[in-house]
C-alpha cells in the first residue's frame, strides 16, 4: 500500500474544493496560520515547553496528544494568551502575538469543563462574546440563531446550563466559542466529560462542524483514538517535545520512534541488531540460534546497529501450520486469548520467553478454530509489515 | 421514621429550653400590664404603644439603622475587594501575612478594637457621632465578610474568568458580568452578617459613640442600668421578631431555589 497517497486528509478534510488533497503542510508555498519559533516555557525549575517549533496551518485539524504533564495544554493556553512563553516567539498570521492579550485575540477556547456562565441562559452564553464585540443588537441575534442551529440547540435557547444534559452543554460551549468567527478554535479535552457512545457521535460533530466553519480548530486529548479520528494531523508530544507531527496514518504506520509506536495503539517491540541486506532490506538478529528477521525500512541502519522491530499485532496472522510462503515465521505457544467478540488477540510465547501479541478478526465461528490455550502456532509476517526503529 | 429514643428527647428539650426560656419569659414580660418586671398583673400591649412614643428610642433605632446599612455596605465592597485580591492576586510577597492579618480582627478583643479606633479618632480630631461609628463598624465588620466572599471565591472555577477574558471582556469586565453575579449570594450573605454584627454590637460602638449620637444597644444597655422596664422588653420583643421573620424567609428562599435546581438537573438528565 502507498502511505503517501492513502492520505486521512483527502477523506474527511474535503475542505480545499480546488485541491483534492488537503495537505498545505507538503506545500512549500503554504504559509503558516500559527507559527511556534523556539518556543520554551518553564514554572521555576521545571520546563513544560521545550525548545519547540511547530507549524499550524489554516483550516488544519490539529491535535496535539500527549500523557497528563507533557505539555499540551500549556501550549494550547499560551495560544489562547493565558500564559505567556518564558523564550521563543509565537506568530498568528504573521503576527506576534505575545504582547496581544486574550481578549483582544482573534482565538477562542472551548474549556475542558466548558466554562459555561451558570448565570446566563444558553442564549446568552453564545451571544457574550458577540456583545463585548459592539456588534449591533440585530446582528448578534441571527449570529446566535445560525451557532444554536448549527449545534442544534434551538429548542434549548431559553435554557440555564443546570438544565440541559451534559452532550448539550458541551454543544453550548462549542456553539459559544465559534460565534466570534475565530481565526482559530482551541479545544481543551473537549469530549472527556462524556461517555463513550456519545464521545464517538461527538467526534463526527465535530469534524462536521469544523468542515462547514473552515475553522482551524487545534485540539488538546489524551486518547489516542479521538485524535486519530478527527485530527488532519497529529502531534505527539512528551516532557514539552514534539516527537512526531504526521497524519493519523503515517502515525500509525510509520511512527518514528519507539514512544510513538508505544503510545499510540498497540504494538510488538523485537529487540535486535541490524544488518544491511540489500536495498532498504535488513537482517535482524533478535535471538541466538533463531533465523533473522527479515525487515524492509526506509530507516537507515549500520551493520550491527542494535534496533527495535516495531510491529502491530493486527499485522501478524496466526496459523496452526508453518505457513509455506512468508517472510517471517516463529513458533510460539498460546498464553491467553483475549476474545473481544468482532476481534481476538491472541499473546504467544516464543521459546526465548519474549511474548507476541497477534490479532485477528473472528470470521468463524468460535467453535470451528483451530488452535486454543497452550496449543503451539506458528506467527508470521511480511517483511513490510513492521517498522525498524533506533533506540 | 425512627421513634426518637427517651435520652434524646431529654437532651433535645434540655437544649432548647437551655437556649430560648431567657427569650420566652422576656417575651412574656413585655406584655404585662404591671411596671414591675417580675410581678404578673395581666396582659396588656401598653408598653409597646408607649414604646411609639418614646422619642429617645425610635431616634437610636434610627441611628442603629443607619449605621448598619451603611457600614455593611462599606465592609461588603472592602471586604470581597481584599478576598477577590487575596485568592486571586497570585504570589505577591508577603501574601501569607496580609492573609493572616485579614482575619485577626476576628479573635481580636472587641475592647481592644474599640480602645484603639477611640484613640485613632481623638488623634486626628474627629468629632464622635454617627461617621466614627460607621467606620469603627465597617473595620471590624469587613473581615467577616472577607472569610465569607474568599470561601466562595476559592471554590470558584477559575475558567469561568478565562472564558470571558476570552471571548473579548477587560479583567474589569469579566469581574463585573461573570465573577460578581455568580459569587452574589456569598456577598449577599456577606452583607447580611455585617448588618446584623452592626445591629447589635454594644462595645465598639459605646467606645466610638458621642453624645450625638446613640445605638440602640447602647440605649437599652445604659436604660437597664436604672432598672429594667416593660418598655425595653417590648423594644426586645420587636427585635426578636423582625430576626425571627427574616432568618426564616432566608432560610425557605434557599429551601426553595435549592429544591428547584435539583428538580430541573433531573429533568435534564431525563431529557
Amino acid at each position: 500500500m502507498d502511505l503517501q497517497n492513502y492520505s486521512h486528509a483527502s477523506t474527511s478534510q474535503g475542505a480545499g474544493l480546488t485541491t483534492s488533497v488537503f495537505e498545505p503542510w507538503n506545500d512549500p508555498e503554504a504559509k503558516p496560520l500559527i507559527h511556534f519559533q523556539n518556543v520554551t516555557k518553564r514554572y521555576g525549575e521545571f520546563t513544560a515547553i521545550d525548545n519547540l517549533t511547530i507549524d499550524i496551518y489554516e483550516r488544519e485539524f490539529y491535535a496535539l496528544l500527549g500523557p497528563s504533564g507533557c505539555g499540551k495544554t500549556t501550549l494550547m493556553r499560551m495560544l489562547a494568551g493565558f500564559e505567556t512563553p518564558t523564550e521563543g516567539k509565537i506568530f498568528l498570521a504573521g503576527q506576534d502575538i505575545a504582547p496581544v492579550p486574550p481578549n483582544k485575540r482573534a482565538v477562542n477556547m472551548m474549556f475542558q469543563s466548558y466554562a459555561l456562565f451558570p448565570h446566563l441562559s444558553v442564549w446568552e452564553n453564545i451571544a457574550f462574546g458577540l456583545k463585548r464585540e459592539k456588534m449591533p443588537k440585530h446582528d448578534i441575534g441571527d449570529r446566535v440563531e445560525a451557532m444554536l442551529k448549527l449545534t442544534r440547540l434551538e429548542k434549548f435557547a431559553r435554557r440555564k446550563p443546570h438544565q440541559i444534559s451534559g452532550g448539550q452543554r458541551q454543544r453550548v460551549a462549542l456553539a459559544r466559542s465559534l460565534a466570534k468567527h475565530p481565526k482559530l478554535l482551541l479545544l481543551d479535552e473537549p469530549l472527556g466529560a462524556l461517555d463513550k457512545k456519545l464521545r464517538q457521535d461527538t467526534q463526527f460533530e465535530l469534524m462536521d462542524i469544523q468542515e462547514k466553519t473552515g475553522t482551524t480548530f487545534v485540539i488538546v486529548t489524551h486518547d489516542q483514538e479521538e485524535a486519530m479520528t478527527v485530527a488532519s494531523r497529529v502531534a505527539v508530544m512528551d516532557h514539552g517535545k514534539i516527537i512526531q507531527v504526521a497524519t493519523p496514518d503515517r502515525i500509525y504506520e510509520n511512527p518514528n520512534s519507539v514512544y510513538v509506536a508505544d503510545f499510540i495503539g498497540d504494538v510488538n517491540l523485537i529487540e535486535g541488531s541490524a544488518k544491511p541486506n540489500g536495498k532498504d532490506a535488513y537482517a535482524l538478529s533478535w535471538h541466538e540460534g533463531h533465523e533473522p528477521l527479515t525487515v524492509k525500512s526506509p530507516n537507515v541502519f549500520s551493520d550491527g546497529q542494535k534496533c527495535h522491530l516495531a510491529i502491530r499485532p493486527e499485522k501478524v496472522s496466526i496459523s496452526a501450520e508453518k505457513p509455506a510462503e512468508a517472510d517471517n515465521a516463529v513458533q510460539g505457544r498460546i498464553l491467553d486469548i483475549a476474545y473481544l467478540g468482532n476481534i481476538s488477540t491472541y499473546h504467544v510465547e516464543l521459546p526465548t520467553g519474549t511474548v507476541i501479541k497477534a490479532q485477528t478478526a473472528n470470521t468463524r465461528r468460535i467453535a470451528r478454530r483451530a488452535y486454543t490455550w497452550e496449543d503451539t502456532v506458528w506467527l508470521s509476517w511480511t517483511a513490510t509489515a513492521g517498522v525498524l526503529l533506533a533506540e | 421514621m425512627n421513634r426518637m429514643s427517651w435520652f434524646n428527647a431529654v437532651s433535645l428539650t434540655l437544649g432548647f429550653a437551655f437556649l430560648y426560656i431567657p427569650m420566652v419569659i422576656l417575651v412574656i414580660f413585655s406584655f404585662n400590664e404591671s411596671k414591675l418586671v417580675t410581678v404578673w398583673a395581666g396582659f396588656s400591649t401598653k408598653w409597646y404603644g408607649e414604646l411609639l412614643q418614646n422619642d429617645a428610642f425610635l431616634n437610636a433605632a434610627w441611628v442603629t439603622l443607619k449605621v448598619a446599612v451603611f457600614s455593611s455596605t462599606m465592609a461588603t465592597v472592602l471586604g470581597t475587594i481584599a478576598a477577590y485580591v487575596l485568592v486571586r492576586g497570585g504570589r505577591f510577597m508577603g501574601r501569607t501575612l496580609f492573609s493572616g492579618m485579614i482575619y485577626a480582627p476576628l479573635v481580636m478583643p472587641e475592647v481592644i478594637t474599640g480602645l484603639s479606633l477611640l484613640l485613632l479618632f481623638i488623634g486626628i480630631g474627629l468629632d464622635r457621632g454617627v461617621l466614627t461609628i460607621v467606620l469603627a463598624h465597617t473595620t471590624f465588620s469587613m473581615c467577616y465578610v472577607s472569610v465569607v466572599v474568599s470561601s466562595r471565591l476559592v471554590s470558584f472555577d477559575r475558567s469561568l474568568e478565562e472564558a470571558a477574558l476570552d471571548l473579548g471582556c477587560s479583567p474589569a469586565e469579566a469581574f463585573r458580568l461573570v465573577t460578581l453575579p455568580i459569587i452574589a449570594p456569598a456577598v449577599i450573605s456577606g452583607w447580611l452578617l455585617a448588618f446584623t454584627l452592626s445591629l447589635d454590637d454594644l462595645v465598639i460602638a459605646s467606645f466610638t459613640s458621642g453624645p450625638a449620637a446613640t445605638t440602640l444597644p447602647i440605649k437599652i444597655f445604659s436604660a437597664v442600668r436604672l432598672g429594667v422596664s416593660p418598655e425595653i422588653n417590648a423594644l426586645s420583643t420587636i427585635m426578636i421578631s423582625i430576626v425571627t421573620v427574616g432568618v426564616i424567609t432566608a432560610s425557605l428562599v434557599t429551601k426553595h431555589h435549592v429544591a428547584r435546581q435539583k428538580r430541573e438537573e433531573q429533568a435534564a438528565v431525563r431529557a
